[in-house]
């Protein structure tokens, strides 16, 4: 059965390796009623999703937002491993940085990432989230719908048939 | 001093700190998230704030007191310490720590010394600055009045 859009909150990723930035992160997304995962490194997100190791992932997460400036793995690091992914590469990912570099923002835009915040995060720039989970919920809809309506229905199945017997 | 006394007061004390540029509008952002399920958003962000830069300034007085100062490790501290500046609003600690970040590029030491002792004075004030408005404003709870918006 397919759920409404409005019944189920979207659950977004946070990643960040401050804790100032995860608690203020934390706090835009809920209090844009999205469900929220805060963890301290790429490392962290990947495993949240089961990408680490091979077991089938039954976390469903609509939205990751990443820091890019982070030990170990940066923000670009994730974004690129999230998109090489089969099972996760649809999933929108958002970065966002302290520093207003171009080149490292257009990198991470032209490499898939769906926008790229300044921080300190704004709850206007957490409202230009929703256009992308809704696209894909949309998107995940129509293709439920579409799967539904080629399951031939039983009468139709039956015409068929008897059309077949006409020689 | 009344209820109405202390409101006014606090209302006159926080906006002279955004006159006077301690704060900006990033610090309002933060009061607009508190709400009833989260009444000591600001003041638990802020005492992070407070932990983290007293750790990072330790750090930096102790990375320039060496032989051989790693600016590499002290510019990666420094841009902590200016992120968690800007995260609560805190704009002179802020700018001081992108002039702080120029000096470490460049590896002058003379400059970021100079640097970490305005960072260090500039963070002095607005931590008693914010804990006197913290405090100020828990004299209005206590008395039985809201905070002023």
């Amino acid at each position: 059965m397919v759920m409404a859009a409005s019944e189920t909150k979207f659950h977004v990723l946070a990643v960040d390796d401050t804790l100032i930035d995860r608690k203020l992160i934390e706090k835009l997304l809920k209090t844009s009623s999205y469900q929220v995962t805060a963890v301290d490194s790429g490392t962290k997100a990947l495993e949240f999703l089961g990408l680490n190791n091979n077991d089938h992932h039954d976390v469903e997460v609509n939205l990751i937002i990443t820091d890019y400036c982070m030990p170990g793995m940066t923000g670009y690091d994730l974004l690129r491993k999230i998109k090489e992914s089969s099972s996760f590469k649809d999933i929108p990912v958002v970065t966002m940085s302290s520093d207003n570099i171009p080149s490292r923002i257009n990198r991470c835009l032209e490499d898939g990432a769906e926008e790229f915040f300044l921080k300190p995060v704004q709850l206007s720039d957490v409202n230009k989230l929703r256009p992308h989970l809704m696209k894909r919920r949309t998107q995940t809809n129509v293709n439920k719908r579409k799967s539904m309506d080629e399951i031939v229905s039983p009468d139709r199945a039956r015409a068929r048939y008897n059309e077949l017997e006409v020689k | 001093m009344d209820l109405i006394q202390l409101q006014r007061q606090l209302v006159d004390y926080r906006t002279s700190l955004y006159h006077e540029g301690f704060l900006d509008e990033q610090f309002t952002q933060l009061q607009s998230l508190q709400d009833e399920n989260n009444p000591d958003f600001v003041v638990e962000v802020v005492s992070l704030f407070f932990e983290d830069s007293e750790r990072l300034l330790n750090e930096l007085s102790k990375a320039l007191e060496q032989q051989i100062i790693d600016f590499k490790r002290m510019d990666a501290q420094v841009h902590q310490l200016k992120g968690s500046s800007s995260s609560i609003g805190a704009h002179r600690v802020q700018k001081l720590c992108i002039v702080f970040r120029n000096y470490c590029e460049v590896h002058n030491v003379e400059g970021c010394l100079k640097c970490l002792q305005q960072v260090k004075h500039e963070y002095g004030i607005i931590k008693t600055k914010l804990e006197s408005m913290f405090q100020l404003e828990q004299q209005i709870l206590n008395a039985g009045g809201s905070i002023p918006v």
